[in-house]
């Protein structure tokens, strides 16, 4: 096996001596890329994003942002990474990246430590490849049904298509962010023979099999799902991890050193997206992000969930597998893919199983999956109940954690319910389906009175606590209210 | 017009540009005291060994398990200290304490060859504890009698006479809690000894001066045996004013007790839990009115979380106190000041520095009077403006009553305010469970230390031979684009172009004796002093360049590093300038000096002119609130603010809008909670990440956001025309509380008193709007029950207190 080493804005830099939980932000710095910071060492601040090369989703390779204090150096093996002191061309060391150029002129910048984070996100946004300004879209041909990819010039989005989501895991203390917005929404498109633009063209960096062992632990890597399944039959205290956003907070905040680590985020059954006849199967470490872009809207209530689930810098890394195995009851999926009816698939060295998600979770962050198992994909059936909502109660609008979370999937025809699924997070120790609101809704004629008793249902559903994000009250006041308010936009809708 | 305001031909200040390191910081490769780590050799690493508990008398330290830890160097403790144990100016703040003061104190440090070993050493250090009594929230040391430090009382007039002569009379309570810096850059020192024992810290400090001091006292040396430095800072916004002198003077120690460079750097949660924030206060009230609704008198009692030591709670106190009255004017008042004492890190300098304190406190009662009085808040406000001739409580005359009405008009009509509420009236009509409101507000912000003392400023500018310039002042820079106006002022007063002129790290020993730069003093301080430098420098240059032209000195102008003798042609390039006057023997290095004048106060009346002037500002800000959920988005605010004659635009209007925005992420989203419980983790800071506690992000930015500058706006005395800008726009965002407020209100009948907890998160805004639907005036509504459950109880006496006052109760005429 060849020596690990990641390519770092185009040198390559040999991985030893890092610890095998040292992250790619301490690898970096410790290689004298200072420019990249630690703020908060969990991924909520964006001071450490950079580049990294992935496969694209519409063309060869996407350069996505990441929190590089959450990922393992070791996962990095045979990547490319680009940081801020990488982005401007090569041999032209006053020259600035037209990102750079904007967030500079503009005021971008006062104190400037989280900048060469907002660089790298804004980076990332400048060279996605469906990126197009607003005007080319509505000169060009008429989009499908899937989402908008430069989005409406909005509050949200620039004449330029930038989405301003894509900097939402990014944090700045001095700006209040309007220069910040004003330098995003001036960027123009790469000019020809930006190599980084270039970059997108060529393949991905293919993933490489890994065992990076320092002082007795080990970080794994293997090519095939077998594989990987050999090794979490034989090492039973393996922590599986995929974009590590989770497992990067316990290693930096809770000091936890896994003795084995396994990456599984690119293995290719684990990456598959799949319509079948009566179902959609969606792989379990697809990132977040890739899923949001290749669905497009064609499942509305995860349209829904995307934007407000975290920060694109985390959605970037984040996959459902990770999210269903970490099994935290405020998870944001849970609720959705309850709502969705989505079932669980299991695979081991054995074979695979699938098990009803609302059957999954058996206690506070555990679960029917047996050691050595690993989560292969999500299956959605179809077709999907018509009116959705998921409503994130939350004290931040952008990447905050909820408070409670609710998720509906209804079917109402000719003014009555025919179905109703009802997923809700934060007000027990797993994700639950509200079948008493449910239960009340089927059957009945979609009305106020009908609404009423059904919120009647959900503001007495589980033991929602109170803490330092909400109070018990308004946790469950939220339920009830999160379907009142469905259920005035539906009449609202009407009525206009 | 002074000499100190005049601007010559052509200046630099007022060129609209970008921050001086802007380049730098896009690249990545601006420099910060972490960063040097990387490019130094065999550096060590601490850890804090903290005690997680609220409070006790430390029995025992058994420092040899963590010895045994490969890697671990040294454990540093009380017992090495060779001077003073005390990392604070007042002398109740314990390096290496014997009792632990609260969860989270750090008792020893820890020494590694990588930061892993000094982590794995601190967790082996063994602490006992005989454990005592907490006190942790605001309540309990107000009910317990657990205060410190001095207890102010500002009176003007009569105040009893005044309310008993009052036409309506409301009294109430608030309580707010504490707000975390979150500067992204966290704590950091990085220590070394040069050859003759010298030690040599970089610091993120805004007072190298004061780190030096510390740094000086806790390793038994004069203070020319330590130099510090500052190359920059990740933010500061006060909460590197007083606390990193501590952190400094243990890598110090380290590096003193080894021989080798030692670096400490707290990461976010030893941050959070180790280092002081804004105060939360705690206020009670009483207001009298007249029958138009003129404040006559104003009776409160202003209690500040001063947590375990003093630090600057003492004037954090009395800046709330003299900032209580905003724009208006109180007649008759008694406004006492105390600072409790509690089991908590120890509270300190955050922008504003209990200005905004004192400033929310008025403006909640104006806004829960004015439906009481029958008046639209704006129309309550502006009544009760400072007019001329009007003296503050604390007897300064407030000599530019002009400009609050100037701001607040200008606010206005750049906002389309009055068509625009007219537009919120038919959108509130026609939508049933989404209100909007739109709320004006105004600052008046006191420019000066209250202490009189630390009004000064220095400078050490060099000219070499080649024709540059080297500028050194005392002020350090922290975002807030100081640097990039000393440049602007150095250039202006040189009369040379901008690149001539660079600007070196701020360093202890090029300025002596500095202030912190704080107070949003640093450009006026620093700025005249790098003026009078300059100055001196172009006095001698004119000497020679008059000779060299023929003229008088006194008609040699220099203006874009070209010496002209008035109506001549002769020109005489700047570098040809400065390389005649080295061969002439002209010194071409000078020490600049400003005290601001005229300024007086005494700390036991309580009275004085504290203020060199006051800045001013208005906002008004629109606010959209989902009655379902509480949630609401900022949808616009425009800002009319004034900064003087501005030096530098971009700076000005950035330090504004990131201003405005953390004020409002004070306001309505940073929620700092506490454990009061009696369970084993009683102090705990329970928003200890930033996966808890929440700054603004892009959601909270307003979606339009338009920020002018008040025009012709000369300040008479202050450098080059203009005012400091660093605090003041905080207190702006009060405005967005208000129109809370005022959106909650809306979703009930009107004519009651809504009452709003702080932070107005979209839960307080929930109950808000519950309480309004109710067109309840006062009852211990949902809020107190939801706030106070569960084991955040501390911060729940926050609603629950304001909730359960009988805030808008009686009409006492």
């Amino acid at each position: 096996m060849v020596a690990a080493r990641i390519t770092v804005n185009g040198e390559e830099a040999p991985l030893t001596p890092a610890a095998t939980h040292t992250t790619a932000l301490d690898f970096l710095r410790e290689r004298g890329l200072t420019g990249t910071k630690e703020g908060c060492a969990e991924g909520e601040c964006g001071a450490c994003s950079v580049l990294v090369a992935r496969p694209g989703v519409d063309r060869p390779t996407d350069w996505v942002a990441v929190n590089a204090c959450l990922i393992p150096a070791a996962a990095l093996d045979g990547q490319e990474v680009i940081t801020s002191e990488g982005l401007a061309p090569a041999g032209t060391a006053a020259a600035l990246h037209p990102v750079q150029e904007e967030m500079a002129a503009r005021g971008g910048s006062q104190c400037g430590y989280c900048t060469p984070g907002f660089v790298c996100s804004m980076a990332a946004e400048y060279y996605r490849s469906d990126r197009c300004a607003h005007t080319e879209r509505v000169e060009g041909a008429p989009q499908d049904g899937g989402a908008d990819p430069a989005g409406s010039a909005d509050a949200e989005h620039g004449p330029n298509g930038f989405d301003l989501h894509a900097l939402s895991g990014n944090l700045c203390r001095c700006t209040g962010y309007r220069p910040i917005r004003d330098a995003a929404f001036a960027v123009g498109t790469p000019a020809d023979g930006d190599p980084l633009a270039q970059r997108r063209e060529q393949a991905p960096p293919a993933p490489v099999a890994t065992e990076y062992v320092q002082d007795g632990r080990v970080f794994l890597r293997r090519h095939t799902l077998a594989d990987t399944l050999q090794v979490l039959r034989e090492r039973p205290d393996a922590v599986v991890i995929a974009g590590s956003t989770d497992f990067g907070v316990e290693v930096n905040l809770r000091a936890r050193r896994a003795d084995c680590v396994v990456a599984v985020d690119r293995l290719p059954e684990l990456r598959e997206l799949r319509v079948e006849p009566d179902s959609l199967v969606i792989g379990a470490a697809l990132t977040l992000t890739e899923i949001e872009r290749r669905l497009g809207g064609d499942v509305p209530l995860l349209a829904e969930l995307f934007p407000q689930f975290a920060s694109r810098l985390i959605r970037n890394g984040a996959t459902l597998g990770g999210n269903l195995g970490t099994g935290s009851p405020i998870g944001d999926s849970p609720p959705v893919l309850l709502a969705l009816e989505a079932s669980v698939v299991l695979t081991d060295a054995d074979g695979e199983r699938e098990v009803p998600l609302a059957d999954y979770f058996t206690g506070y962050r555990q679960s029917v999956r047996r050691p050595g198992e690993l989560i292969r994909a999500v299956r959605i059936p179809l077709p999907l109940s018509p009116v959705v909502a998921f409503h994130k109660i939350a004290k931040r609008r952008f990447d905050d954690i909820s408070s409670v979370a609710v998720a509906f999937a209804l079917d109402v025809q000719d003014g009555i319910v025919r179905k109703a699924r009802i997923g809700l997070g934060g007000v027990a120790a797993t994700p639950i389906r509200s079948l008493a609101a449910e239960a009340v809704l089927e059957g009945r004629p979609w009305t106020a009175e009908t609404v009423g008793a059904a919120a009647r249902e959900l503001r007495g559903e589980g033991t929602p606590m109170s803490d330092h994000r909400a109070s018990s009250l308004y946790r469950s006041a939220m339920l009830g209210q999160s379907l009142l308010k469905l259920y005035a936009r539906t009449t609202e809708a009407v009525s206009s | 017009m002074s000499h100190l305001s005049e601007r010559p031909e052509k200046p630099v200040v007022g060129v609209s540009m970008p921050h001086e390191s802007a380049t730098l910081h896009v690249t990545g490769t601006a420099l910060y005291t972490d960063d040097l780590v990387h490019r130094t050799k065999d550096v060590l690493h601490a850890h804090p060994v903290q005690v997680m508990k609220a409070h006790g008398r430390i029995t025992a330290l058994r420092t040899e398990p963590a010895l045994a830890v490969p890697g671990v160097v040294r454990v540093l403790t009380g017992a090495d200290v060779p001077g003073v144990n005390d990392a604070g100016m007042k002398h109740d703040e314990p390096l290496f304490p014997d009792h632990v003061m609260f969860y989270g104190h750090a008792v020893a440090w820890v020494l590694g060859e990588t930061l892993e070993a000094a982590r794995l050493g601190a967790a082996a250090v063994e602490v006992e504890l005989d454990e005592l009594p907490s006190v942790v929230t605001l309540r309990d040391a107000i009910e317990t009698g657990s205060f410190h430090g001095a207890r102010p009382v500002m009176v003007t007039g009569d105040v009893d006479a005044g309310l008993a002569g009052a036409a309506h009379v409301f009294t109430g309570e608030l309580q707010f809690s504490d707000q975390e810096h979150f500067y992204l850059e966290t704590h950091a020192a990085l220590a070394h000894i040069d050859e003759a024992g010298q030690v040599f810290v970089q610091s993120s400090t805004q007072h190298p001066s004061e780190t030096q001091e510390i740094v000086a006292h806790v390793l038994g040396l004069h203070s020319h045996d330590v130099t510090v430095q500052c190359l920059r800072m990740g933010g500061g916004f006060g909460g590197k004013e007083m606390q990193p002198h501590g952190f400094a003077a243990v890598a110090a120690l380290g590096a003193r007790l080894t021989g080798r460079p030692v670096r400490l750097r707290l990461n976010r949660t030893q941050d959070l839990t180790m280092s002081g924030k804004r105060h939360g206060f705690h206020a009670t009230w009483t207001i009298g009115f007249d029958p138009d609704g003129r404040i006559r008198a104003l009776d409160a009692t202003l209690t500040a979380d001063g947590g375990w030591s003093l630090d600057l709670s003492e004037p954090v106190v009395a800046r709330a106190l003299c900032h209580i009255d905003n724009v208006y004017r109180l007649p008759h008042a008694r406004i006492a000041g105390r600072v409790a004492k509690t089991n908590k890190a120890s509270n300190t300098a955050f922008r504003g520095f209990g200005g905004p304190q004192g400033m929310l406190v008025i403006e909640d009662i104006m806004g829960r009077c004015a439906p009481l009085l029958g008046l639209d808040p704006m129309e309550l406000r502006e009544r009760n403006f400072y007019r001329q001739g009007q003296t503050t409580p604390y007897g300064q005359p407030v000599l530019q009553p002009d400009r609050i009405s100037a701001v607040w008009h200008k606010t206005l009509e750049n906002g389309g305010v009055a068509e625009r509420r007219r537009e919120i009236d038919a959108f509130n009509a026609a939508h049933p469970h989404t209100k909007r409101a739109l709320a004006v507000t105004g600052i008046k912000f006191g420019i000066s230390f209250n202490l009189t003392a630390f009004n000064q400023g220095g400078a050490l500018v060099l000219i070499y031979k080649d024709g540059s310039v080297l500028i050194n002042h005392g002020g350090t820079e922290m975002g807030q684009g100081l640097h990039t106006k000393m440049l602007q002022v150095a250039a202006t007063s040189l009369g040379i172009p901008l690149h001539k002129v660079r600007l070196a790290p701020t360093r202890t020993d090029k300025v002596p004796n500095t202030s912190a730069t704080a107070a949003s003093s640093g450009t006026d301080l620093n700025g005249a002093a790098v003026k009078n430098a300059c100055e001196q420098l172009r006095g001698r240059l004119l000497q020679v360049a008059a000779t060299e032209l023929g003229a008088n000195a006194s008609d040699v102008r220099i203006v874009d590093g070209v010496a002209r003798g008035l109506g001549s042609d002769r020109e005489l390039a700047w570098d040809d300038l400065v390389r005649i006057a080295y061969f002439q023997r002209v010194q071409l290095s000078a020490a600049g000096f400003y005290r601001t004048e005229g300024l007086h106060w005494d700390a036991a009346s309580f009275r004085g002119s504290p203020f060199k002037y006051f800045a001013h500002g208005a906002a008004a800000a629109e606010v959209e609130v989902d009655g379902f959920t509480g949630a609401y988005r900022i949808r616009r605010v425009d800002i009319v603010h004034d900064v003087g004659d501005s030096l530098s635009p971009m700076i000005d209007i950035g330090q504004v809008e990131g201003g405005f925005v953390q004020g409002a992420g004070w306001l309505t989203l940073e929620d700092m909670r506490w454990d009061a419980t009696d369970g084993p983790h009683r102090g705990r800071l329970l928003t200890q990440a930033a996966s808890t506690y929440k700054l603004p992000s892009f959601s909270e930015m307003p979606e339009e956001f338009n920020v002018t500058l008040l025009e012709n706006a000369t300040e008479e005395g202050s450098v080059y025309g203009s005012k400091a800008v660093g605090e003041p726009p905080l207190m702006l965002a009060l405005s967005v509380r208000e129109a809370l407020r005022q959106a909650a209100a809306a979703f009930g009948p009107g004519g009651v008193a809504v009452e709003l907890a702080s932070p107005a998160t979209p839960e307080a805004v929930y109950w808000a709007i519950e309480e309004a639907r109710r067109g309840a005036t006062s009852q211990a509504g949902h809020a107190g029950g939801g706030f106070t459950a569960g084991s955040d109880a501390g911060s729940g006496d926050v609603s629950g207190s304001e909730v359960g006052a009988d805030a808008a109760a009686s009409s006492g005429a």
